[in-house]
C-alpha cells in the first residue's frame, strides 16, 4: 500500500494531543510542526538506520512544544500507532514501528524527567534565593529596628499580653530611672497611678483581646524615685501572621513639661490671680450649664455683690491694702457661702458673684445675701488698720427655662444699681415692675433729643403775686412735655433724666430763650406791664462754660431787660458753685440778671454764705408756708421762723418769694410777715402764656 | 496598617501560591507540593480549570501578537507569575527581536525565578512590586532603563484584576495606569467572570481565600467599565477565546461559555 498522507495523520496527531497541555503556538502552526514530524517518522519506518536517536527527539521535541501532559504522549502512540500499523504491516515492519513508538516513549518520559527536575530545581533555587533575600531584608529591617528602638528619644516599651514588660529601650529607663533589669521584672500593672482615666486598663485590655490595634492617651507615672511624670502614651498592638495578638508595643513621651504648663495655663484661665476664687469665664461656664437644665421647674440664683466705697479704701489706705481687704473678704465668702451647688467668683475689680444653682426660690437668695452682707460687714485688719466696709447686693432669681446667661446678668447688673441707689449696705430683690420704669425712662430720655427737635416742649406760666397789693408781678416759666404717645408729662418725670443724661443743657437754654420770647410778646401787649420773668436753672448749666454768653445773647436777641429775668438755682445747686460756676455767678449778676436761691430751707440752709454769694431773691420752700395751715393754727415756733427768715432776707437786701399758697389765710399772714411775692394755687395754677395774656386783660 | 516599604514582605512557603499554583495548570513543575495540592482540589471543584489557564494564556499570546505587529515594542506584564513556557518576550521577540518586556509580580518566589532564567536576557527585566503601586513600578529604574514611557507600551493585566477587590478600586487603578503612558498605548486585560459557572466559580473562588489573594468575580459589564475611558479595540470584551482566535473555524463549540472575559483597550 501506499504511505499514508503525512498532513492526514498529522490532523489526527493534533486533533489528539493540541487540548492536553498548553504550548506557546497556535493550532495551525502546531499542525504544521507534527506533519513534519509524521514525514520523519514515515522515514525512518522505511530506513533501515538506527532508529532510537531520532525516534527519541521526537519524543523529546513534544515535551519542549511544552506537551507536559502525559496525555499527550498517550495520544502520540494511539494517535501514530492507529494510522501508521496498516502502512508498517503492508511493509513487514510492524516489528519496527513498535520499536519506533517505544524509543518515541523512552524519549518523551526522558525529556520529561529532565525538565520537571530542571523546573523543580530552579523553583526551589528561586524560593532559596527569595528566601535569602527576605532574609536579608528582614535582617536590615530588624537592624534599622534595632537602631531606632535603641536610640529613640521616645521611650519605648514591648510586654506580652500578661502585661509582662519584655524589652524596654535606653530613652524609658531614664524616663521612669529604673535599670534595664529592673524594668524586665515589671508588669504593666505596676505603673498604675491616681490619676489614670479607668479607660485606659480597659481599653489595654481590648488591644490584648484583639479588639482593636492601636489607642492613644496621657498617662501620668511614678518614676523610681516618687517624682511624678506625666506621659503621652501611644499602644499598639503587634499581631502573629495569622492575626493573633501577640505583642503590645508602647511609645512613651514625656509631656511633663507640657503637661504642668497646661494645668498652669488651666488654672490662670479659670481662677482670678489675686483671690485665687473661680474667675467670670468659670462663673459664664458654670451659669450656662446651670441654664441648660433641662428640667422644667428647676431655678437658678445669682447674688452680684460690690463693695461699698471701695474705691476711697484705695485712695486714702493704697492698692496693696485694697488688695488685701479684696484677698480678705474673697476668702471669707469663699468659706461662707461656697459649697455644692453653689460658686463663689470674683468677677473684676471689687465685684463678687454667688451663684446658686438649683434655688429653691428668693427666700433662700435672701438669706444668701444677708449672709454676705454680714460677712463684708466684718472688720478687716489692714495694714494694722482695722477696716470695715460693706457691700450692695442684686439678687435675681429665675427659672432655667427661658432665660439666658446674658438677661440675667443685665438684671442682676441693675439690681445691683437699685442696692446702691437706696443708700449700699443692702440687698435689693430683681423686681419686674420697677425694671420696666426703669426700662421706660431710659426709653423716654432716649426720645428726648428727638422731641426737642420736634417741638414737643412747650412752657407754663405760674403767675407771681405782689403781697402787698395782689398784683401780678411776674410769672414763673414751668416746662412741659407734649408726649405723643404718653400725653402730657410734667418736669418731675424728665427733668432729672435730662439732669442725667446732660440733655438739661439743650432743654434749658431752650426753655430760656422760649421764655423770654414770650416776655418780648408780652411787652408788644400790654407795655405797661414789666413783669418778673424767672426761669429754672440746673446745676449742670451753671456748670456749662458757655452760660453767661448764652443768657447775653438771647437777652439781646429777645430785647429783654436783664433786671426783669430772674434765674433759680436749688440750694444743692448753688452749694456746689465753687471756682468757675461762682464766678459764673458774678458775671451773671454783672449782666444785671437777678439770681434767686429756690426751694430755700430744703437742704442744709447755711445762712453764711447768703452774704456773700450775688443772689438777689429767696424763694421759700413749700413746708414753711404749708405750716401756717396747720388745723389747729400756725405754731408760734413757725411763725417765728418765717419772721426771722424774711427780716434777714430783707437785711441782705434779697426779696422773698412764698412758695405753695394755697389759702388766703397763708396768703394774710405772708403779708403781714412783710414776704414781697408769693406763688402757689391760691394766686393761680400755672397756666398757657395765652391764659397769663386774659389774666392780665382782666385786671 | 500598612507595611512601610522599607519592611520585608512575608515569605510564606508554607501557604499556595497564586503564581506557582498558575504554573501547574499550564503543566509547568515550577511548584510545590502544597501549590499542587491546592490546585488539586481547585480542579475538584472546576475540572476546567488547566484549560481555562491555556485560554488566558493563548489570549496572551495573540494579544502581544496583535500589538507585537501593530509595532508596539515595549511590554510591562503586570502581575506575570513564574514565567513558564511562551512567555511575553518569547512571543514579541518572535516577531520583533528588539521588542522589550517589563514583568512585574509581588510574589518573591516568583520574582527569583524570573530573575534567575533571565539572568543575561539584557532586553528584560523582572520587578518585584505590587501592580496595584503603578506609579512605584513606572519610577522603577529597571523598568526605565527599557521601557520609554514617551513611546506607546502595551501594560498587560492577565488574569490578575480578579485578584484586586472593588473596595481598592481597580478601575481607577487602570486609569492612573492608563495616565502613565504615551497616547496610543494599550492595556490587555482578561479577567474570571461568572458566567455560565456560577456555582464551581464560587467554590474555585473561595478555596482561594486561604491564598494572599483572594477573588473578585465580575461580569462582562464589570470588566468592560474597568477599561473606562479607554478606546476597546475589536472585537471589545469577550469571551476570552474568541478574542481574535487564530483559527475561528476549530474554536471550541463551548467557546462562547468561557467563564472569562478579555479585551484590549487604547489610551488616547
Amino acid at each position: 500500500m501506499s504511505p499514508p498522507s503525512a498532513q492526514q495523520v498529522a490532523r489526527l496527531w493534533t486533533r489528539a494531543v493540541a487540548e492536553t497541555s498548553y504550548i506557546a503556538i497556535g493550532r495551525r502552526a502546531l499542525a504544521a510542526r507534527l506533519t513534519s514530524r509524521v514525514s520523519e517518522v514515515l522515514a525512518m519506518l522505511t530506513a533501515d538506520q538506527e532508529l532510537t536517536a531520532p525516534a527519541r527527539a521526537i519524543g523529546a521535541a513534544l515535551v519542549s512544544s511544552h506537551f507536559t501532559d502525559t496525555a499527550a504522549l498517550t495520544g502520540t502512540l494511539r494517535a501514530l500507532g492507529d494510522e501508521l500499523t496498516p502502512y508498517a504491516r503492508s511493509l513487514g515492519r510492524e516489528d519496527r514501528l513498535r520499536r519506533l513508538l517505544a524509543e518515541l516513549a523512552g524519549g518523551y518520559a526522558e525529556a520529561l524527567r529532565h525538565r520537571t527536575l530542571g523546573e523543580q530545581e530552579r523553583i526551589h533555587t528561586a524560593a532559596l534565593t527569595a528566601r535569602a533575600e527576605a532574609e536579608q531584608a528582614r535582617w536590615d529591617s530588624e537592624a534599622r529596628f534595632q537602631a531606632v528602638f535603641a536610640e529613640a528619644a521616645i521611650g519605648i516599651g514591648i510586654g506580652g499580653l500578661d502585661g509582662q514588660i519584655m524589652e524596654v529601650n535606653r530613652a524609658l529607663c531614664e524616663m521612669l530611672g529604673y535599670s534595664l533589669d529592673q524594668m524586665r521584672g515589671l508588669s504593666a500593672s505596676d505603673f498604675m497611678h491616681p490619676s489614670d482615666d479607668p479607660e485606659v486598663w480597659s481599653r489595654l485590655a481590648g488591644l490584648v483581646s484583639g479588639e482593636y490595634d492601636y489607642f492613644r492617651t496621657q498617662k501620668a507615672y511614678y518614676r523610681r524615685d516618687g517624682e511624678e511624670i506625666w506621659t503621652e502614651l501611644v499602644v499598639s498592638l503587634i499581631r502573629a501572621q495569622d492575626g493573633s495578638p501577640r505583642f503590645a508595643v508602647g511609645m512613651v513621651e514625656d509631656i511633663t513639661e507640657r503637661h504642668r504648663l497646661l494645668t498652669e495655663l488651666g488654672h490662670q484661665a479659670t481662677h482670678d490671680p489675686l483671690t485665687e476664687l473661680p474667675n467670670r469665664t468659670v462663673f459664664f461656664e458654670r451659669l450656662t450649664a446651670a441654664l441648660a437644665d433641662p428640667q422644667p421647674d428647676v431655678r437658678v440664683g445669682v447674688c452680684y455683690l460690690d463693695l461699698d466705697g471701695f474705691k476711697m479704701v484705695n485712695d486714702t489706705l493704697g492698692h496693696d491694702a485694697g488688695d488685701q481687704l479684696l484677698r480678705a473678704v474673697a476668702a471669707r465668702l469663699d468659706e461662707r457661702l461656697a459649697g455644692p451647688g453653689r460658686l463663689v467668683a470674683r468677677m473684676g475689680g471689687d465685684e463678687f458673684v454667688v451663684l446658686v444653682e438649683s434655688s429653691p426660690g428668693p427666700h433662700e437668695l435672701a438669706a444668701v445675701a444677708r449672709e454676705a452682707l454680714e460677712v463684708v460687714r466684718e472688720p478687716v485688719q489692714v495694714d494694722g488698720h482695722l477696716v470695715t466696709v460693706s457691700a450692695s447686693i442684686g439678687v435675681v432669681d429665675r427659672p432655667v427655662h427661658g432665660t439666658t446667661a446674658a438677661e440675667l446678668m443685665k438684671a442682676a447688673d441693675t439690681t445691683l444699681y437699685w442696692a446702691k441707689s437706696d443708700g449700699r449696705d443692702r440687698w435689693a430683690l430683681f423686681d419686674q415692675d420697677r425694671h420696666a420704669q426703669a426700662v421706660g425712662r431710659y426709653r423716654l430720655s432716649a426720645q428726648m433729643p428727638q422731641a426737642l427737635d420736634d417741638d414737643q416742649f412747650f412752657l407754663d406760666y405760674q403767675p407771681l403775686v405782689r403781697l402787698e397789693d395782689g398784683a401780678l408781678s411776674g410769672v414763673e416759666a414751668l416746662v412741659r412735655w407734649q408726649h405723643p404717645e404718653l400725653g402730657l408729662l410734667g418736669p418731675d418725670k424728665f427733668v432729672e433724666m435730662a439732669e442725667h443724661s446732660g440733655l438739661i443743657v439743650r432743654l434749658g437754654r431752650w426753655v430760656l430763650r422760649e421764655a423770654c420770647r414770650q416776655a418780648g410778646r408780652w411787652r408788644v401787649e400790654h407795655p405797661d406791664w414789666q413783669p418778673l420773668i424767672s426761669v429754672n436753672l440746673s446745676p449742670r448749666q451753671v456748670a456749662e462754660h458757655t452760660l453767661v454768653d448764652e443768657v447775653a445773647e438771647i437777652l439781646a436777641e429777645t430785647g429783654m431787660q436783664p433786671g426783669s429775668l430772674q434765674l433759680e438755682l436749688t440750694e444743692s445747686a448753688l452749694m456746689a458753685t465753687k471756682g468757675e460756676p461762682l464766678s459764673t455767678l458774678h458775671r451773671l449778676t454783672d449782666l444785671g440778671v437777678r439770681i434767686a436761691i429756690d426751694d430755700f430751707g430744703t437742704g442744709y440752709s447755711n445762712l453764711a454764705y447768703l452774704s456773700n454769694l450775688p443772689i438777689h431773691a429767696l424763694k421759700l420752700a413749700g413746708p414753711f408756708v404749708s405750716a401756717l395751715r396747720r388745723p389747729v393754727g400756725p405754731g408760734a415756733a413757725d411763725i417765728e421762723i418765717l419772721t426771722t427768715l424774711v427780716r434777714l432776707a430783707h437785711t441782705l437786701k434779697l426779696t422773698v418769694t412764698a412758695e405753695e399758697v394755697e389759702t388766703a389765710g397763708q396768703a394774710a399772714l405772708l403779708a403781714g410777715l412783710d414776704c414781697d411775692l408769693a406763688q402757689g394755687w391760691h394766686f393761680g395754677v400755672p397756666c398757657s402764656a395765652g391764659e397769663i395774656s386774659r389774666l392780665l386783660r382782666l385786671t | 496598617m500598612e507595611r512601610p516599604r522599607w519592611a520585608p514582605a512575608d515569605l510564606d512557603l508554607d501557604r499556595p501560591s497564586v503564581a506557582r499554583v498558575y504554573d501547574y495548570y499550564l503543566g509547568g513543575s515550577h511548584n510545590f507540593a502544597v501549590d499542587r495540592e491546592f490546585a488539586q482540589q481547585v480542579m475538584q471543584a472546576m475540572p476546567n480549570v488547566p484549560q481555562l489557564a491555556r485560554e488566558n494564556r493563548a489570549f496572551l499570546r495573540r494579544a502581544v501578537r496583535t500589538l507585537c505587529q501593530e509595532g508596539v515594542d515595549q511590554f510591562v506584564d503586570l502581575g506575570s507569575g513564574i514565567p513558564t513556557v511562551g512567555n511575553v518576550h518569547e512571543v514579541a521577540q518572535e516577531i520583533n527581536p528588539e521588542a522589550r518586556v517589563v514583568y512585574v509580580d509581588w510574589d518573591p518566589v516568583a520574582v527569583a525565578h524570573g530573575q534567575a532564567i533571565l539572568a543575561g536576557n539584557d532586553q528584560t527585566a523582572v520587578i518585584g512590586a505590587d501592580l496595584r503601586e503603578p506609579d512605584a513600578i513606572f519610577a522603577d529604574p529597571r523598568l526605565n532603563e527599557l521601557i520609554d514611557p514617551s513611546r506607546r507600551t502595551a501594560v498587560l493585566l492577565i488574569a490578575v484584576l480578579h485578584f484586586v477587590p472593588d473596595e481598592q478600586k481597580p478601575a481607577q487603578l487602570i486609569a492612573r495606569i492608563a495616565g502613565l503612558l504615551a497616547p496610543g498605548s494599550a492595556i490587555a486585560i482578561s479577567h474570571a467572570s461568572p458566567q455560565g459557572q456560577q456555582s464551581q466559580l464560587g467554590r474555585a473562588a473561595t478555596l482561594y481565600r486561604q491564598t494572599a489573594s483572594p477573588v473578585t468575580m465580575r461580569s462582562q459589564h464589570e470588566i468592560v467599565e474597568l477599561f473606562g475611558d479607554l478606546d476597546l479595540v475589536e472585537p471589545g470584551v469577550v469571551p476570552a477565546p474568541l478574542w481574535r482566535p487564530d483559527a475561528p473555524d476549530e474554536l471550541d463549540p463551548d467557546a462562547a461559555a468561557y467563564p472569562g472575559f478579555a479585551g484590549v483597550g487604547r489610551t488616547r
